[in-house]
C-alpha cells in the first residue's frame, strides 16, 4: 500500500496553522446582523409576559423574536438518523423555560453593542415553577417538566413525560437471579458519573443569508450538516430544498456540535429581515446553554465462580438528560451495548433503567456517548471482583473477555435506539492489547509492589470497546470527479471537525486509484454540493464514509478503464489503468491526456462516480488502558504519572492522525476522571460557567501518554480500518480509580476522583 | 477614540471604543487568525505578540495597545521560525482542529527567544496557558521538542 498507512500531513493543515480565515465566524459577511439570545434566569418558569417594545425601538435593532412570533413546531435538536430516536420536546422558543440558560427571546441588531443593549431592554415577567434538580428524585415528581400537549416521540422510544421520563430501556438474557444465587462470589456496587463539558476551543457559531434563488443558506460549525438541514426544515416549516447548509472548518466538536444550537435563530432573523445574520456563542453560553455529557448512576451486580469465570452481569442505570431529551435513549443503550459484549462468556446479562428529565442544561452527544459512563462502573466493579477473588485484575479480564471470531448476543439485541445487528468480531486484538499494555507499564512488578510511605504509587487497568458507525441506520456517500489535468475532486458529506477525515478519506481514494494523495482535492460538507452523509459521530467516518469513498474510487477506476477502451476502440478487458497511464497491449495514454481529450476533444464527457455505504455491522475497536498514579496520603492528591494505551483500531489509514485521536481522547477521559466537574448551585444555576472554574487538563497535568496501535485488519473496513474517534476516552476513569485503589486501598465510586474524596476515604479507612 | 498601532509592521490608525478589547479590534480589522475562545484570558487561542511579548488579546484593552507593535500569525508567514514550528506541528498531526494553533505557535515563537535550551518541564510551564482539547498535548510537545532540538 502506498497512500494508506502513511503518516502524511493533513491536507488542510497549513491553512489552519497559518491562521487562514476558515472557521464560521471568520467568514460571516461584514454586514451580518448580530444575533443575541436572552436566556432564562430561572431553572423552571412560565413566561407570563414579554414586553419587547423598548428593545424594538432602540436604533439599530432590526428583529426581536419571542415564542409569540416564531413557528411553533415541536422538534428535537439531536442530530441523529431518521426516524429520530430522541423525543420531540423542544420549540424554537417556548412559553416555558426549563433550565437556567434556556432561550427566552432573540434580538438582532446591526452590531454587538446594540444587540447587548437591546437584551437589557427586554422586560419579562415569569411565573417561577418548582424545578427538579435531583435526577434521582425526578421520576414521578410533582413538577412535570414537559407538560406540553404536542410532546411526542417515535413508537420505538418509550417516553413518559408525565413521569419526567424521556426514555426507558430494558433487556435481559438468561436467569439473572439464579445465576447470582449460584455464584461463589458476588459484587454489588453503585457508581456515579458526572456531567462533563465538551470545551471544544471554537464556541458554537452560525450565520445565514438568502441566496440569489431566494433560498436560505446556513453556514455553521456543525458535525452534522445534513441533519441540520432536515431539522431546520421541520422547525422552520420550510421544504428541505429551500435550505442549504455549509460546514466550513470546525474548531472541535466531540459531540457538542452534533445538534442544532444557534442555527434556527439566525435563520429566522434572516427569513424575517432578508438580511445576513450571525451568532457566536460566548464561552458562558457554551457552558450554560449547550450540552453536557449525560450524568448517570449505575447499580452493578457481577457474579462469578471461584475460578474467576463470570456468570452474570446485571446493570441497573439511571441517566439525567436535563431539560430536553436529546440522545436520551441512545446514550443509555450504548452504555449497555458498548460495554457488556466485552464479557461475552456470561450465562445471564441484564441492562435497563430510565432516562429522566431535570431542570439542568440538556445533556447530549459527547465522545464515548454512554460507553464511558458504564465503562467506569463495570470496569471498577470488575476490579472489585478480582480483589474479592484474590485474583490479578488482568487475569480476570483474560479469562472472561471477548476474542477474535467470537460473538455476543447483545450485538443483535441492542443497537442505538433500536435493535442491533448480529455480528461476529472479525478483528479483535484485545488479548494482545492487554498483554502488551501490562508489559509496557510493568504490571507484574508494580501491581504487587509493597505500598507504603506518604506518597504511594499504584497501577490500575481497564478494557474498552466501541463501534464503527451505526449499522443499518447511518449512511455515508462520496462523489469523485475527474478533472482535465488528471486530478480528482473528492466530494464528501463526511464532516471533518479537526480529526483529519478530509485527509484520510483522500488517502483512501488515492490508494484505490493508485495516485498520490496530492492528486485528490477533498471538499467536505455542503448540502448543495456534496452527497449525503450522516456526519461526524458514532466513530463512523473512517469506516462508513471511508467505505463510501472506496466504492466511489473503485467505480471511478472502472469509468477510466471504460473511457480508455472507447478511446482505443478495444474491449474493456484489454485495458489497464495503473494510476498514471491507461494501457492496452499496443497503446498507452496518460490519465492527464485522456482527461483532457474527454473534456475538449473526443467522446466528450465528465467522468464522475458516487459511492454510498451503510454498515451491515459495526466492527468494534478495542483498547486496554493502564494507569500509574501516585497518591499523596496527606492531601489526597492524585498524580497520574503515566498512561499506557494499547489500541486495536484495525489498520490505521494515517498512523499519526489515528494516534493523535487516541491521545486526545485519553486527555479528555483523564479530565473526566480527575478534574472536570459541572457544578450547579441550589437553584440550578451553573457555577462552572467559564474556563477558570471548569478545569480541563492543561499540558502540565498530562504527564505522559504512551499510545501504541497493534497490528490488526478488519476485513469489512476500508483497507482493514476500524474507527478510532471515541475509544481513547473510555478507559481512564476506571483505570485511574483502579490504580488509586491499588495504591492506597480506597475505592472512589463517583467521578471525578478529587483530592477531597480520596482524603475523606483515606480517613474513613483509618477509622 | 483614535489609537495608533503597528500591526505586522504596518502602522494603522484605528477608531476604537474605550471598552473594546484588542482581540475584537484585530478581528474587526480582518486579522482573522486571532481566535476568540473563552472571553476570560484562560484558553490562549487569542494570543498575539505585543512588542514581541505574548499577550492575551481578549484581556488587553485596545486603547492600551496605542503606540505598540502587534504581531499576529499573518505577520509571521514568511518568517523561517514560523515555518519550522508549523512544519513540526504538521509532521506530528498536531494541528487537528487548528483553532489553538496560531496562539500556540506565537507563544512557541516567543519562548524560543525567552528560554535557552529549556527542559520539557520549562516548556510545559511556559506554554501552560495554551489549552488544547483535541490532541492531549502529546503531539504538540513532540513537535515543539523536535523544533527546539533542531534549532538549538
Amino acid at each position: 500500500m502506498k497512500e494508506v498507512k502513511r503518516p502524511i500531513n493533513k491536507v488542510d493543515g497549513y491553512g489552519l496553522v497559518s491562521g487562514q480565515p476558515v472557521y464560521t465566524d471568520d467568514l460571516a459577511p461584514k454586514n451580518s446582523l448580530v444575533v443575541k439570545i436572552l436566556r432564562s434566569p430561572h431553572a423552571f418558569a412560565r413566561i407570563k409576559n414579554i414586553n419587547t417594545e423598548k428593545a424594538k425601538s432602540l436604533e439599530g435593532v432590526e428583529c426581536v423574536l419571542t415564542y409569540k412570533n416564531v413557528p411553533r413546531n415541536i422538534f428535537t435538536r439531536a442530530g441523529q438518523g431518521y426516524p429520530e430516536p430522541s423525543p420531540y420536546d423542544k420549540y424554537i422558543l417556548d412559553e416555558y423555560v426549563r433550565y437556567v440558560g434556556d432561550e427566552v427571546a432573540v434580538v438582532a441588531a446591526r452590531d454587538e453593542f446594540t444587540a447587548e443593549k437591546a437584551l437589557k431592554l427586554l422586560e419579562v415577567e415569569y411565573e417561577v415553577l418548582e424545578p427538579v434538580l435531583d435526577f434521582e428524585k425526578s421520576k414521578g415528581s410533582k413538577s412535570i417538566i414537559h407538560p406540553e400537549k404536542d410532546y411526542k416521540s417515535e413508537s420505538f422510544v418509550s417516553s413518559d413525560p408525565k413521569n419526567n421520563i424521556a426514555a426507558t430501556y430494558e433487556m435481559s438474557i438468561g436467569d439473572i437471579e439464579k445465576e447470582i444465587e449460584e455464584s461463589d462470589v458476588v459484587v454489588k456496587e453503585r457508581f456515579y458519573t458526572q456531567a462533563q463539558a465538551h470545551v471544544m476551543m471554537e464556541p458554537h457559531a452560525a450565520y445565514s443569508y438568502i441566496d440569489m434563488q431566494g433560498r436560505l443558506v446556513v453556514v455553521t460549525s456543525t458535525q452534522v450538516p445534513f441533519h441540520v438541514r432536515r431539522i431546520l426544515a421541520r422547525a422552520l416549516d420550510l421544504p428541505i430544498k429551500k435550505i442549504r447548509v455549509i460546514k466550513p472548518r470546525v474548531g472541535g466538536g466531540f459531540g457538542g456540535k452534533q445538534a442544532i444550537h444557534g442555527e434556527p435563530y439566525v435563520a429566522l432573523v434572516t427569513l424575517k429581515t432578508g438580511k445576513p445574520a450571525k451568532v457566536y456563542y460566548t464561552r458562558k453560553e457554551v457552558f450554560e446553554s449547550t450540552y453536557t455529557r449525560h450524568p448517570m448512576r449505575f447499580d452493578v451486580t457481577i457474579g462469578a465462580d471461584k475460578n474467576g469465570k463470570i456468570n452474570v452481569i446485571d446493570v441497573r442505570g439511571l441517566s439525567d438528560t436535563g431539560a430536553y431529551g436529546e440522545h436520551a435513549l441512545t446514550t443509555f443503550m450504548v452504555a449497555g451495548s458498548k460495554v457488556l459484549p466485552m464479557y461475552n462468556k456470561v450465562k445471564a446479562v441484564r441492562f435497563g433503567g430510565d432516562v429522566v428529565y431535570t431542570n439542568h442544561p440538556p445533556a447530549g452527544a459527547y465522545r464515548g456517548y454512554g460507553a464511558i459512563q458504564a465503562n467506569f462502573a463495570i470496569e471498577s466493579a470488575m476490579d472489585m471482583l478480582a480483589y474479592k477473588l484474590n485474583m490479578d485484575p488482568v487475569k480476570l479480564r483474560e479469562i472472561n473477555m471477548i476474542r477474535e471470531k467470537e460473538t455476543s448476543p447483545i450485538f443483535k439485541i441492542m443497537g442505538e435506539g433500536r435493535e442491533g445487528v448480529d455480528m461476529i468480531v472479525r478483528s479483535c486484538k484485545l488479548d494482545e492489547c492487554v498483554e502488551k499494555g501490562a508489559k509496557k507499564i510493568d504490571w507484574e512488578n508494580k501491581f504487587k509492589a509493597k505500598k507504603e510511605g506518604k506518597k504511594v504509587k499504584g497501577v490500575g487497568m481497564a478494557i474498552a470497546m466501541q463501534g464503527s458507525g451505526i449499522a443499518k441506520i447511518d449512511m455515508g456517500a462520496a462523489t469523485i470527479k475527474l478533472n482535465e489535468d488528471g486530478s480528482f475532486n473528492l466530494l464528501i458529506g463526511a464532516t471533518d471537525i479537526g480529526t483529519g477525515s478530509d485527509t484520510i478519506l483522500s488517502q483512501i481514494a488515492a490508494e484505490v486509484l493508485n495516485v498520490p494523495t496530492e492528486s485528490i482535492i477533498p471538499y467536505s460538507s455542503d448540502t448543495d454540493v456534496t452527497p449525503f452523509d450522516v456526519g461526524a459521530y458514532a466513530s463512523s467516518t473512517t469506516y462508513v464514509s471511508g467505505n463510501a469513498v472506496r466504492i466511489a474510487a473503485e467505480k471511478m477506476k472502472e469509468e477510466i478503464i471504460k473511457a480508455g477502451a472507447e478511446y482505443f476502440e478495444v474491449p474493456i478487458e484489454e485495458v489497464e489503468f495503473d494510476g498514471k497511464e491507461i494501457r492496452t497491449k499496443d497503446n498507452k495514454i496518460t490519465l492527464q491526456k485522456l482527461a483532457e481529450i474527454l473534456y475538449y476533444n473526443e467522446n466528450q464527457k465528465q467522468l464522475s462516480t458516487t459511492g454510498s455505504y451503510v454498515g451491515d455491522e459495526s466492527p468494534s475497536p478495542f483498547m486496554a488502558g493502564y494507569a500509574e498514579v501516585e497518591v499523596d496520603t496527606e492531601t489526597g492528591k492524585v498524580d497520574l504519572l503515566n498512561y499506557v494505551a494499547v489500541v486495536d483500531c484495525g489498520t490505521p489509514i494515517n498512523p499519526n492522525l489515528a494516534k493523535v485521536q487516541v491521545e486526545g481522547g485519553l486527555a479528555q477521559g483523564i479530565g473526566m476522571a480527575m478534574y472536570e466537574e459541572v457544578i450547579y448551585d441550589k437553584n440550578g444555576r451553573l457555577l462552572t460557567n467559564n474556563m477558570m472554574n471548569y478545569k480541563i487538563p492543561s499540558r502540565v497535568d498530562i504527564k505522559n501518554l504512551d499510545v501504541e496501535l497493534v497490528d490488526s485488519y478488519e476485513p469489512t473496513g476500508p483497507f482493514g480500518a476500524k474507527s478510532v474517534g471515541e475509544i481513547g476516552i473510555d478507559t481512564p476513569p476506571a483505570a485511574i480509580a483502579n490504580a488509586v485503589y491499588n495504591a492506597v486501598g480506597v475505592r472512589i465510586k463517583d467521578l471525578p476522583i478529587t483530592p477531597e474524596k480520596v482524603l475523606k476515604a483515606l480517613k474513613e479507612k483509618q477509622n | 477614540m483614535k489609537i495608533k498601532m503597528t500591526i505586522n509592521n504596518v502602522l494603522k490608525e484605528v477608531e476604537v471604543s474605550p471598552s473594546e478589547f484588542l482581540l475584537d479590534v484585530l478581528r474587526r480589522l480582518d486579522y482573522m487568525s486571532v481566535k476568540k475562545g473563552c472571553d476570560t484570558g484562560t484558553c490562549g487561542v487569542c494570543t498575539v505578540l505585543m512588542d514581541g511579548k505574548p499577550v492575551l488579546s481578549c484581556s488587553v484593552l485596545a486603547a492600551s495597545a496605542d503606540g505598540h507593535k502587534i504581531t499576529t500569525i499573518e505577520g509571521l508567514r514568511d518568517d523561517p521560525e514560523f515555518k519550522a514550528i508549523s512544519q513540526a506541528l504538521l509532521d506530528e498531526g498536531a494541528d487537528q482542529c487548528g483553532f489553538c494553533s496560531p496562539g500556540l505557535i506565537l507563544n512557541v515563537y516567543a519562548m524560543k527567544r525567552d528560554l535557552k535550551n529549556p527542559t520539557e518541564e520549562e516548556m510545559k510551564k511556559y506554554l501552560v496557558g495554551n489549552l488544547c482539547r483535541c490532541t492531549g498535548y502529546m503531539p504538540q510537545m513532540r513537535a515543539i521538542k523536535k523544533y527546539f532540538e533542531v534549532r538549538s
